[in-house]
């Protein structure tokens, strides 16, 4: 098992965070991981990205040119990153801030309006988790169960936000599997 | 202690706060502000001083100070201003005090870029400041390694009372790894420094300065000073060998990230059935020439592999001694190399071109 994943949105949208909680997760199960933020000369207003990668053999390299998945959190990111995406990878998409789905007909994409779905789930913040949780749905690349452990552990002093969190990484699982299965049947 | 996800430069923070050392001066440059970030937040909460000094030269020259007082001291920084701090550092060589360096490289020259880089190999291991001395230079592959050698740099300057570099790159510093911390060292356990300039109450004033103005002197110092770097040598040099049992193909040679890369090369390498290996220099000074060329007796090609356009090949060809023939792969400027790219260098090595 060896997938890397490159996560992207603008500034403030959590992708780094997000990042981190899968590396964490991964560590949870047992595997090496790294986790690679793009720190070059970014545009404000552009994307702002990180690298992780999961795997049973120590890692190489922890920057990827071809990466197993995406999550695009915003335009800029989809249209920076969606070429460079494995054939049989997978794309997350946030539909509520891009209006377009990936080009590419070679992958699983799956599309989740994620700020919508957030704010039902209690708030606008949470976006990232449906988005995280719309491709660990959708890909499997590692098991729920360490993801939820690891978002109680990194928002226990505040249980209200654990609730929330959870709430809209289980709503983006759905959408994940969901779609996932859809495009599996084409 | 459990495994953390820490950031390279984070993780040599902590590395030094285990290590005992409470004092820290530097300035700021990317790709390493998490180090002096990070310790100015955790030196203060287990009783160090943070210093954020008005420039590199100062931040130098405070070290010199505090490593004469006998303290543990650390400094950070980035190929610029590592530049900045080497007259500091010859200094510290003179005087013969234990300061560690950390230089988290990025592309030159001048200000360059902030992206990953090698190319400081040479002003770390060949000098870089004037003067006939050497620091002892350390280069990790992973995050969980440079800390560990974060805490031996500051033994191993102690031992030879000499500075000592550890050298990463922008990779190194940024990435998030696992890490785990093996053994806590406190300030109060370390070995006492009776060479220290701690008041001379009840005993002769020591003195700690490199001024010999007595040409006599001062050959006898620099002999002395060689007689250290010849037991490093001996004692210290160190490498990791991979995957190299028996004759290799091809024989990689490559220190931190880099080597990293070539290990995932290799793998794609094995599955095409060309046998290759690993060796990774540690210790980049004392350079493992010895292993190099014993190791490259059953090897039939040698690639060497670096974010510069060859400054350790000098090295490897050095120690090679025109045995075998040896290329060279280099990506500059912020740029990395693939491990696709190092595979195909491989196979045109091996005569399997346009694979």
């Amino acid at each position: 098992m060896y997938t890397e994943i490159v996560l992207a949105g603008f500034g403030g949208q959590g992708v780094l965070l997000i990042g981190k909680l899968l590396a964490y997760a991964g560590m949870k199960a047992g595997r090496e991981v790294t986790w690679m933020p793009a720190y070059g000369p970014e545009m404000r207003g552009g994307t702002c990205n990180c690298t992780v990668v999961l795997s049973d053999r120590p890692i190489g390299s922890p920057i990827s040119k071809a990466p197993h998945g995406l999550i695009a959190l915003n335009l800029p990111s989809l249209d920076k990153f969606e070429d460079a995406v494995r054939p049989g990878g997978t794309i997350v998409v946030n539909t509520s801030l891009i209006n377009r789905l990936p080009r590419r007909t070679d992958v699983t994409a799956v599309a989740v309006p994620a700020n919508e779905v957030a704010i039902e789930c209690g708030s606008p913040k949470a976006a990232n988790m449906v988005a995280l949780g719309a491709y660990v749905g959708a890909s499997g690349v590692v098991e729920l169960d360490h993801v939820k452990a690891i978002v109680a552990e990194s928002f226990a002093a505040k249980p209200k936000l654990v609730e929330i969190n959870h709430a809209a990484l289980l709503r983006g699982v759905a959408l994940g599997q969901e779609q996932a299965a859809t495009s599996a049947a084409r | 202690m459990a495994k953390k996800l820490m950031k390279g430069c984070e993780a040599i923070g902590e590395a030094a706060v285990q290590a005992g050392c409470r004092l820290f001066f530097g300035y700021p440059i990317t790709p390493q502000n998490e180090i002096p970030e990070y310790l100015s937040a955790r030196l203060p909460q287990v009783g160090g001083t943070y210093v954020q000094a008005e420039s590199e030269v100062a931040a130098s020259n405070m070290l010199y100070g505090a490593a004469g007082a006998g303290c543990r001291c650390f400094t950070s920084s980035s190929g610029p201003g590592i530049s900045l701090m080497q007259e500091g550092i010859s200094y510290i060589a003179g005087a013969e005090l234990p300061v560690v360096f950390v230089n988290i490289m990025r592309g030159g020259p001048g200000l360059g870029g902030i992206l990953p880089s090698q190319s400081d190999y040479l002003q770390a291991v060949k000098g870089g400041g004037h003067g006939d001395y050497r620091c002892l230079v350390l280069a990790p592959s992973t995050v969980q390694e440079a800390a560990d050698l974060v805490q031996e740099a500051f033994d191993l300057a102690d031992k030879y009372r000499n500075p000592v570099m550890v050298l990463g790159d922008g990779i190194m510093g940024q990435m998030m790894e696992p890490v785990e911390f093996k053994r806590t060292v406190r300030p109060e356990d370390l070995p006492p420094k009776p060479w220290a300039t701690t008041g001379a109450k009840g005993r002769k004033p020591n003195i700690v300065n490199s001024l010999h103005l007595q040409p006599e002197s001062l050959e006898a110092h620099n002999w002395k000073l060689a007689a250290k770097y010849e037991a490093m040598a001996k004692a210290d040099c160190r490498h990791e060998a991979w995957r190299l049992d028996g004759e290799v193909d091809v024989l990689f040679v490559a220190y931190g990230t880099v080597a990293r890369i070539c290990k995932t090369a290799i793998d794609t390498l094995a599955e095409r059935g060309v046998k290759a290996g690993l060796f990774r220099p540690i210790s980049l000074f004392p350079y493992p020439g010895e292993a190099l060329a014993k190791v490259a007796e059953r090897s039939t090609q040698i690639l060497v592999s670096e974010l510069s356009c060859g400054q350790m090949l000098e090295d490897v060809r050095y120690h090679i001694m025109g045995k075998r023939p040896v290329a060279f792969y280099g990506r500059v400027g912020g740029m990395i190399m693939t491990p696709d790219e190092l595979v195909a260098e491989a196979l045109k090595l091996v005569g399997r071109r346009g694979e």
